[in-house]
């Protein structure tokens, strides 16, 4: 770990200044101090915020706001998010571990990088970690890659379960400048697509905090997140799915399908959940639909059977959701 | 006095059967259980001393060449960096098990990615850490390096005499019932807990090093041998040993870089491996391609047997996966082929790995057997049990005790195995299709010689005294149930030190072997001390009666403590292994019985129900010993399912060398493992009648899932891990 | 910067790179707490902070000021064993007791957080009380890694200890 300046936000602008002039947020740490440990992260100073007023979980509105301090454990457990969001709940018990969410907040879990294992070897070419020196997973070890949306200088995915839930749920993300105004980031719009500038993860500025992520609404309906990995637990996704679908006398009268694991961002096709919208569930149907998805998707060898394992884990999960039979 | 034991025949004395205190076997407690569960026993990092300094290793970020430019200046004005050593005693790679010598410094010279080439150090952990990030290195690389395991330049050559019998071709030509396949198994990292740490202390005369090591008396010899010193200048301390799998067989780069850097900056030097760089620099399992050829008559009895292996090895290493072991005795089939070819990369040093051979070998060959069981439409269990052989079938030796009928007919009965035709995706379960599987489990036996002190307080407590390790195999429980045995004490009464050169050389831990020898050691010296307190009882030994701290001879019975009248009575003993291991064919066998639930959407795998019966001679404490076999049944797991190294096809270097992606089983990876100790006593096996424990859980395990995964879902993946992608390919539609 | 270990008070001034379990270990000399990734990957550096376990390895120690920390030391000692030490001991979950003391420090904090009512992944019924199956264990002892493979007895001494709380 380099040398830095450790010092604490007084108050959000403090912490906006701060970042602004080009130092670090550190939340619950996990994944800052694991990159900085390997150098891939090296600020000269590191803001803890722990200490703002963030971690508060408040009715606002029909929806809920859940401050960006709020542990991931917090977050799943409370009763709120149990009983209106339970995709959310689902989704973040699916990541990491006990301990991991005890520590991680729910704005650091947004913000959370890449596992490439290029980009976590600060000696192979990468170009999220260093733009321009090229892209080491194109032909190499690419069987967590994306194969939708990708460049070709990034085939990253973004790992995270909680954000897929979000995007199914249609949250937003509060943000605070420097300036001190506010404003709000659909997730689904939250993350980037890699382009040419893959060292960009996200859309935030410099000087930007994230103050709070708002669930709209109950929605109510059949929720459900399934993650596929290597292990029973403790291991990123391969592809995971947040679905939020409700029926209506035999028919589906609103869904919403995210994706983990898939591409650089949670995957979130509108297109999709119109054509579920209105129709009477069918295996034809959700073929129709995972015909949507994929038939862009692009793979890099070791990635190929990320097709096929999406179209079958799709059709479980929308058979599940609809009451058809496994 | 020595009293040693040189055992060139099957030892039918049985003496812990013939003592009184009853002790042996239990499963009692391990008496460093209250240290361990309270964090106060002490790991090789966790010395404190005075004026202490940090050293973190740099690694090469190339597969082969040479660094031509190491710039000290480029951190030298770091805070707290004090120096930045790259010296012809500091060693590349990892000792292989059992060396005895240096392995090969030339640190600058690079044979693969992640080799140690330098070490900084400096007053603290994060200043060594960041300056051995930020040392400015240049190479000369040398572009044609192998480093691709599939790369067909590689050119194979065999590693040992292959074993050719009769006409394996014609035998597979005439036979009612044929298999020849072809399995893949990834390479594995032994990753135990607690990385690779060494503190260095130099005091002019005598380097102490407190590692994290399995077998001082070689590793003693091979730091001092890098080192340019005599082996009696070097200490080595290893009381707790956080796991070691094979990975702390030989002395590693951090132990001696710790140590050249103590001499030169006469300093205390703690050098603890990243994780990272105990999965790039210490040992790997090789990645084996198997083929199996397998020819049986209409009955499933083999008259054909082959079994050819490639494994791969860094050029200059002695070392290749001995795949074929088990499969040298195991079956039958008069017409045979084995051949082990040895191909040479730039990966990091491949070598032992928990149950070398075995381990991978016999998960292919099981996973054959129930290929070749399908084939002629036979029960599993029952396709072994046709093919016990009377005799070694190349070299005709006798088994010693070997109870593998026992273990598969209790096995299935304990996991209710049915025995009825066999058909894949018969049983679903909701999105799972559930099925089951068997395997054999055989690891060879091995022997190495030892030696242990023994010294019966005048107080009626006793000591066992030996550079032995114990690694979590339990050689604390075991070393003092074995004196408490023969000296008639309760085990809590006899403290066992472990772990220290000053003590006299134990076997080590590796190879299963270190209960059987050291504890045959402990036993030895045992007879010497009954020896001298018959001598003092005036009795012959043969009449001498040791329970609960007195001693019998007759009608007279008389406390230990009055019996000794204030002297300590000490006893060396020493066992060594003389032609015995080549009179029989010595092994531990046992079953396997697996449930599995295939995810029919997503391929995922989840082990439902796992038993395994075993064999093993005598157990020597019931609970250390079932322990191990689930420790074993544990990695069974992780091969079969979730472990593999990644390596990158251009350079080499693994990409997954953390816990975050190189996946070793969880806790909700593993059911309630169903351990079954068949009883069992092996005169050829050691003077205790015991048998290796440690390793056999595994050998196998990984081929009774696999066979449950297809007996499931009717697909049978050929490469191991057998990870969701591989088995949706071939899952039934949805 | 004030904070307490195990009830007794600290005053960590230091580098600020270094980690809550570095600090433990080194500074303090609480070697209980182990280090076996530092990357949040094993979780032998479990600890509890303010009786939440996390991960002492991604955590620094100038984050926490007055904070409350609880390591194996803090929970019982060789001679006074906490009873799921001991249970631990009976049932011989450990072998190489590298993971050990993480894995004790987590299981006491999962008997808490199902006491709290929280879910786990495995958990069916997002609003039952928390019943600790064994599959409910198993998933919340999955932070801890172990490679000795002792995972099946470690089920075994907290099912006991939860049967005798019962
Ligand atoms: C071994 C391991 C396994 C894991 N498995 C999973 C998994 O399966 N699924 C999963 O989803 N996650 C997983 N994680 C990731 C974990 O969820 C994240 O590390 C965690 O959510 C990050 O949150 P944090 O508060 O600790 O972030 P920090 O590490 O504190 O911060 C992360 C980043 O976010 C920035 N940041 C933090 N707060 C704010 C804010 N308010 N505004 C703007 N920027 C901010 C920081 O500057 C930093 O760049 C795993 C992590 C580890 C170590
Ligand atoms: S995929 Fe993206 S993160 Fe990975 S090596 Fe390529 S550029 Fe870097
Ligand atoms: S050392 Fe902290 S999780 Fe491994
Ligand atoms: S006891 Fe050795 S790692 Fe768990």
């Amino acid at each position: 770990m380099r040398a830095f300046t450790y010092s604490r936000a007084a108050a959000v602008a403090h912490a906006c200044q701060q970042t602004r002039d080009g130092a670090r947020l550190i939340a619950g740490g996990t994944n800052l101090l694991d990159l900085m440990k390997l150098e891939i992260e090296v600020p000269e100073v590191v803001i803890d915020i722990n200490r703002l007023d963030l971690a508060n979980i408040a009715q606002s509105g029909a929806g809920l706001r859940i401050g960006s301090l709020v542990t991931n454990s917090a977050c799943a457990a409370h009763p709120r998010v149990r009983g209106h969001y339970p995709v959310l709940s689902r989704a973040i018990l699916a990541g990491a571990t006990f301990q991991l969410r005890n520590k991680a907040t729910t704005g650091g879990n947004l913000c959370q990088r890449t596992r490439c294992y290029y980009f976590y070897n600060r000696d192979q070419a990468c170009n999220k970690r260093d733009p321009g020196s090229g892209c080491s997973a194109l032909e190499g070890a690419n069987r967590i890659h994306a194969i939708l949306g990708a460049s070709e200088d990034c085939i990253a995915t973004y790992p995270g379960d909680m954000a897929v839930a979000l995007a199914a749920l249609n949250a937003d993300v509060e943000v605070t400048a420097p300036d001190g105004s506010v404003r709000s980031i659909p997730v689904r719009e939250f993350h980037r697509l890699p382009g040419d500038t893959p060292d960009r993860d996200n859309v935030l500025e410099p000087g930007d905090v994230i103050t709070a992520v708002t669930l709209p609404a109950p929605v109510g309906g059949t929720q459900i997140y399934r993650k596929v990995r290597d292990r029973a637990s403790y291991a990123f996704a391969l592809v995971s799915i947040a679905c939020v679908l409700k029926m209506d006398e035999g028919r589906i009268a609103s869904a919403a399908l995210a994706f983990g694991g898939l591409a650089h961002k949670p995957w979130h096709d509108s297109d999709m959940d119109e054509l579920l919208t209105g129709k009477a569930p069918s295996d034809t149907l959700f073929e129709a639909v995972a015909d949507l998805l994929l038939d862009g998707a692009c793979s890099y060898g070791q990635n190929d059977f990320k097709i096929g394992m999406t179209r079958r884990v799709l059709k479980a999960v929308l058979r599940e959701a609809t009451g058809m039979q496994a | 006095m020595t009293r040693s034991y040189i055992m060139d025949e099957p030892d039918e004395r049985n003496r812990l059967d013939a003592m009184a205190q009853g002790v042996i076997g239990r499963p009692l407690d391990r008496p460093e259980g209250p240290l361990k569960t309270s964090g106060t026993a002490t790991y090789a990092a966790e010395y404190r001393m005075n004026g202490r300094i940090e050293g973190v290793l740099v690694t090469a970020t190339i597969a082969k060449g040479e660094v031509t430019v190491l710039d000290e200046s480029s951190v030298r004005d770091f805070p707290g960096v004090i120096a930045v050593i790259s010296d012809d005693r500091m060693t590349a790679r990892a000792a292989q098990g059992g060396a005895g010598k240096s392995p090969v410094r030339k640190v600058r010279e690079v044979r693969y990615y992640g080799q140690p080439i330098a070490l900084v150090v400096a007053e603290t952990f994060e200043q060594a850490r960041h300056a051995a990030k930020a040392l400015r290195i240049e190479y000369r690389e040398d572009a044609a390096a192998l480093v691709d395991a599939q790369d067909d330049a590689i050119a194979f050559e065999q590693f040992e005499e292959p074993i050719i019998q009769g006409d394996l071709d014609k035998a597979l030509n005439e036979a009612a019932h044929t298999v020849d396949v072809t399995y893949t198994t990834e390479g594995h990292n032994s990753a135990a807990m607690e990385p690779h740490a060494s503190i260095a202390d130099w005091d002019g005369k005598i380097l102490t090093l407190h590692s994290s090591l399995q077998m001082l008396r070689f590793n003693r010899k091979e730091l001092a041998d890098a080192l340019g010193i005599d082996p009696e200048q070097v200490r080595l301390v290893s009381p707790y040993v956080g796991g070691g799998f094979g990975s702390k067989l030989g002395i590693s780069p951090e132990g001696v870089a710790a140590a050249v850097a103590a001499i030169r900056l006469k300093r205390p030097v703690r050098v603890v491996m990243l994780r990272q760089q105990v999965f790039q620099c210490v040992m790997r399992r090789s990645e084996t391609r198997q083929r199996v050829r397998l020819a049986a008559d209409a009955q499933g009895r083999l008259n054909g047997f082959g079994h050819e292996a490639w494994v791969t090895n860094l050029p200059g290493e002695e070392f290749a996966e001995p795949v074929l072991q088990a499969s040298e005795f195991l079956y039958a089939g008069e017409n045979r082929v084995l051949d082990l070819q040895l191909g040479r990369i730039h990966r990091v040093t491949a070598g032992s790995v928990r149950a070398p051979g075995e381990a991978v070998g016999m998960q292919v060959l099981e996973a054959a057997m129930d290929e070749l069981a399908e084939a002629i439409g036979i029960d599993p269990v029952e396709l072994r049990l046709r093919n016990i052989p009377e005799k070694h079938p190349s070299e005709g030796t006798p088994y010693s005790s070997r109870k593998l009928e026992e273990c598969l007919r209790r096995g299935a009965e304990r996991f209710g195995w049915d025995a009825s035709p066999r058909k894949p995706c018969l049983r679903r379960e909701d999105e799972w299709w559930v099925g089951t599987g068997m395997a054999t489990a055989t690891r060879v036996h091995n022997l190495n010689e030892a030696y242990a002190r023994v010294t019966l307080r005048s107080d009626g407590t006793a000591e066992v005294a030996s550079d032995m390790t114990d690694i979590g195999t339990g050689t604390y429980a075991i070393l003092g149930q074995i004196a408490g045995e023969m000296l008639g004490l309760d085990p809590a009464v006899v403290t066992v030190r472990l772990g220290d050169t000053r003590f006299p050389p134990g076997s080590g831990s590796g190879g299963s072997w270190g209960a059987c020898s050291t504890g045959s050691a402990v036993l030895e010296a045992c007879e010497g001390v009954r020896a001298a307190l018959a001598a003092k009882l005036g009795c012959e030994e043969a009449a001498l009666k040791l329970k609960d701290g007195h001693a019998f001879s007759g009608a007279d019975k008389v406390a230990l403590s009055d019996l000794l009248g204030g002297v300590d009575v000490v006893q060396l003993g020493h066992f060594k292994p003389g032609k015995i291991t080549e009179a029989f064919s010595a092994a531990m066998y046992g079953a396997f019985f697996a449930e599995v639930g295939v995810n029919a959407y997503s391929g995922e795998v989840r082990l439902r129900r796992f038993t395994g019966a075993f064999s093993l001679g005598r157990v020597l404490n019931a609970k250390t010993a079932t322990s191990q076999c689930m420790g074993g049944m544990v990695w069974g797991i992780g091969s079969a399912l979730t472990e593999g190294l990644t390596f990158d096809p251009r350079d080499g270097h693994i990409v997954n060398p953390d816990f975050a992606e190189y996946h070793i089983p969880v806790n909700l990876d593993v059911p309630h493992l169903d351990v079954l100790l068949v009883e069992e006593r092996d005169p050829a096996g050691s003077p205790l009648q015991a048998k290796g424990v440690g390793e056999l859980g595994i050998c196998g395990a990984a081929g009774a899932i696999a066979n449950a995964v297809y007996n499931a879902s009717g697909v049978r993946v050929r490469s191991f891990p057998i990870t969701p992608d591989k088995v949706l390919v071939g899952l039934p539609e949805i | 910067m004030p904070l307490t270990i195990n009830g007794t008070d600290h005053d960590f001034i230091g580098d600020p790179r270094t980690t809550l379990l570095d600090y433990l270990r080194d500074e303090c000399g609480l070697t209980g707490t182990k280090k076996g990734c530092d990357h949040g990957q094993c979780g032998a550096c479990t600890v509890l902070v303010n009786g939440q376990r996390i991960n002492s390895c991604l955590t620094l120690a100038v984050m926490h000021e007055d904070d409350q920390v609880t390591t194996i030391e803090g929970l019982g000692t060789a001679s006074n064993l906490h009873p799921l030490q001991a249970a631990f001991v009976r049932h011989d979950g450990y072998q190489c007791g590298y993971c050990t003391p993480g894995q004790i420090c987590s299981a006491k904090a999962m008997i808490d957080e199902a006491a709290n009512g929280w879910p786990s992944f495995v958990t069916a019924d997002l609003f039952e009380p928390v019943k600790l199956t064994t599959d409910e264990i198993r998933e919340r002892m999955s932070g801890n890694l172990c490679r000795c493979g002792a995972y099946s007895n470690i089920v075994d001494a907290v099912t006991e200890i939860l049967e005798t709380k019962r």
